[in-house]
């Protein structure tokens, strides 16, 4: 009993034989397109085989588990499917942490690792893609790759090879509810931390809680963190501490000692430390319980799904990038950013790769824009963003100098789980700033 | 003297065919038993020495370094205690009460399978499916908050909520854990009191024992097997505690609620550290072995004498 996700695996692990086995002819003609990349235009390859095209299947797993993404997603896959009928697009759709432990076994097995795949790019790809689990598609999306934000389309690129394809990037920043802090008596939103502390005061007074986080899930509080750190030290400073993993710095525990300043005022909602992402924070926001939260560009359709009403805030929803710290090297354009993307795994079929090629287009990426479901990394769709808080996450992420990619997605998965526990025990008041620096310090020297 | 001469022989010929017959039985379990149980665990234990990510091949042999990390990990030494906390309040108070409504309710009265019914039910729901009612009963200002509030208590309300105060979230997780285990236990010491022949305990009335003396000297030895076994797995189930914490707090608020099994699959499969996670499991493993053996050996020896202990002697 106690063995038990030992045991699936093992248990996964054969059945995967068993499956490979049976499948392995399938898996060989992925190599013979791998092995011809002087001929880059596969249509001159294609006709070899004059007959039918053979039925293929691509294995697609995603984590849009509400709509209106959902729908899209398969409206994307159905139009594809229309257009070639010996493709079918297999999509598999999977909670946030459900899908990321299902990935993990199946890529211990090595085994039935889906064609595409959510993937946020970063440190936890170049595991997967050290391991072998990747397709170096480089030379695939040569033709096109050009069509991608090229900043955004680098967080899907390891050691100068290319395993993934972005569709969403964004910017996080601080959303508000403007009735709220009207009625705080707040006019226009805080361009400094001291101004946001002050608001949270004014906020408190009225009886509003300020800001909502999610304890258990950690990471949203931890962008908070991020952001104090990237203000105070400034980008080239953060850069550096990810890069050497030495976390014992001035700015690291000065954004520690900002975070015990806000946890004094006691602005979180009630719960906090015990509260989830979607269903806690999100649904305070969406139900009007709370003034701000700090979240990406997914944060409205998150927070209409959560409330009550099914609808949000609407109109009373506003954005703001994080304040400057008075005295921080961060300039005021600095981000912490970040999005989604398809990762694409070893075994993809040129099939795979023309869907892809197909999901990137123009056409698709207004039509993400237009659902609000992401902010599309494709040129020429920046257009169809027509919400006046995307537009201004928009630009915050076009004005950008330096973009740091989330904490817990541009390092492996130990030292994201280490930051998250670390600024997670920080703002539940159970730590100190300079325990969260050595501790994820400490995290950094284990690799 | 002939007849105790072809005794042997009859006994030598027939247990190639009896044990032929015992192996060709066995194969298919003990084959499933060595593929999903035996080997994992060995698998586990190889992988508990080396640092690995579960991506890459198994290179980087590290000893017992992992083992050692375990130790001096505030996490998993704090995750033991609470587990330990869990057995001690689970024999302290879950397996009394189970005794108690079990004696209760093997009277005969009116509604008796009624009330036998409704405390078994909660053993029926899955463990995620109890952790996902009650996170939804005790999210603050839900269920629970309301009716402590109508009954006047309402200043007994954690600030933090009962999931988010890191003193109370444990007590909260053992009540939630009681909830759901109280009627097992109830059923398995009711088929146990239903074992023992009434007439025992009315010739120690008519003797003139008092009910108690009756219950505390006739029918808690007579319980004994059942009580054992019912402790045993209480025990076990404390121990390997997982689904219920991982729905409702993750093991959280900072680390408040963490189990071994929690800070297995957070590192294991959280945190891609399938070296260190393999050697939680194996920790985890080697508590729940030497538990249930010495607990077979010390204690349940009488009750399955002949089935485990047959070097006993």
């Amino acid at each position: 009993m106690n063995l038990v996700p030992k045991r699936l695996m093992a248990g996964a692990a054969i059945l995967a034989l068993v499956a490979s086995a049976c499948s392995s002819s399938a898996a060989t003609t992925a190599p013979v397109a791998t092995t011809a990349p002087v001929v880059t235009t596969a249509p001159a390859a294609t006709p070899v085989v004059t007959d039918a095209p053979k039925p293929v299947t691509v294995e697609w797993w995603h984590i849009t588990t509400a709509d209106p993404g959902k729908a899209v997603f398969q409206g994307i896959a159905d139009a594809y499917m229309a257009a070639h009928p010996n493709v079918k697009i297999n999509i598999t759709i999977l909670e946030n942490e459900a899908f990321k432990t299902k990935l993990a076994t199946t890529m211990q097995s090595g085994q039935g690792v889906p064609d595409l795949f959510q993937s946020w790019g970063g440190g936890i790809m170049a595991q997967q893609a050290d391991a072998g689990m990747l397709k170096d598609i480089t030379s695939d999306i040569s033709s096109w790759s050009s069509t991608v934000n090229p900043g955004a389309l680098s967080i899907y690129a390891y050691k100068g090879k290319q395993y993934g394809v972005p569709w969403d990037m964004g910017m996080i920043g601080v959303w508000y509810n403007k009735a709220l802090f009207t009625k705080a008596g707040i006019s226009a939103p805080p361009a400094t931390w001291s101004d946001f502390l002050a608001d949270v005061t004014k906020l408190k007074a009225a009886g509003i809680v300020p800001l909502a986080i999610a304890g258990k899930d950690e990471w949203p509080a931890m962008h908070l963190w991020t952001y104090l750190t990237l203000r105070i030290g400034g980008g080239d400073n953060l850069a550096q501490m990810v890069q050497t993993g030495n976390w014992n710095t001035a700015a690291c525990t000065a954004a520690g000692d900002e975070v015990v300043k806000l946890n004094a005022l006691s602005p979180y909602q009630p719960g906090y430390k015990a509260a989830v992402y979607d269903k806690g924070e999100a649904a305070a926001m969406g139900n009007g319980k709370a003034a701000m939260e700090v979240m990406g560009q997914w944060a409205p359709s998150v927070q209409q799904a959560n409330s009550t009403s099914g609808k949000g805030i609407g109109a009373d929803l506003g954005w703001f990038p994080f304040p400057t710290v008075d005295g921080g090297k961060g300039a005021a354009t600095d981000g912490v950013g970040g999005g989604n993307g398809i990762a694409v795994g070893k075994n993809a079929s040129p099939e795979a790769l023309d869907f892809l090629k197909f999901f990137s287009s123009v056409y698709n990426g207004n039509k993400i824009n237009a659902s609000n479901i992401g902010m599309s990394t494709i040129v020429g769709t920046e257009a169809s963003v027509t919400d006046a808080n995307l537009k201004a996450v928009l630009t915050g992420r076009g004005t950008a100098k330096f973009m740091q990619l989330y904490l817990d997605q541009a390092t492996n998965a130990a030292m994201g789980q280490a930051i998250n526990d670390a600024t997670g025990a920080l703002f539940a008041g159970a730590s100190t700033p300079a325990k969260v620096c050595q501790a994820i310090t400490d995290a950094a020297a284990k690799k | 003297m002939s007849a105790t001469s072809a005794r042997p022989r009859v006994g030598r010929n027939k247990p190639p065919t009896r044990w032929m017959t015992i192996i060709l039985f066995l194969l298919p379990a003990l084959g499933l038993y060595l593929l999903f149980v035996l080997f994992p665990v060995i698998q586990a234990a190889h992988y508990s020495l080396f640092s690995w990510n579960g991506l890459q091949p198994l290179t980087d042999f590290v000893g017992i370094d992992n083992y050692t990390r375990a130790l001096n990990s505030d996490v998993f030494t704090g995750a033991v205690l609470h587990n330990v906390f869990l057995i001690v309040l689970s024999l302290a108070i879950q397996i009394p009460f189970s005794l108690f409504l079990a004696v209760l309710l093997n009277r005969r009265f009116r509604g008796r399978a009624v009330f036998r019914l409704v405390f078994f039910l909660p053993y029926v729901l899955s463990e995620a499916i109890t952790g996902v009612i009650f996170l939804l009963i005790l999210q603050p200002g839900a269920l629970l908050d309301t009716g402590v509030t109508a009954i006047g208590l309402g200043g007994s309300i954690p600030a933090d909520g009962w999931l988010g105060d890191m003193n109370l979230v444990l007590i909260t997780m053992f009540v939630i854990i009681s909830w759901k285990y109280f009627g097992f236990h109830m059923i398995l010491l009711l088929a146990g009191l239903q074992g023992i022949p009434r007439e025992i305990e009315e010739a120690a009335l008519i003797d003139g024992a008092g009910r108690w003396q009756a219950f505390r000297h006739i029918t808690l030895p007579l319980l004994g097997p059942t009580l054992r076994v019912s402790v045993f797995l209480s025990m076990i189930g404390a121990l390997q505690l997982f689904d219920l914490v991982w729905v409702m707090t993750g093991g959280g608020p900072v680390n408040a609620s963490d189990t071994m099994a929690t800070t297995m699959f957070k590192a294991g499969l959280k945190g891609q550290e399938m070296g260190y996670g393999s050697a939680l499991a194996v920790i985890l493993f080697m508590f729940a072995l030497v538990l249930a053996l010495a607990y077979q050996r010390l204690v349940l020896r009488r009750d399955i004498e002949g089935a485990t202990t047959a070097f006993s002697g």
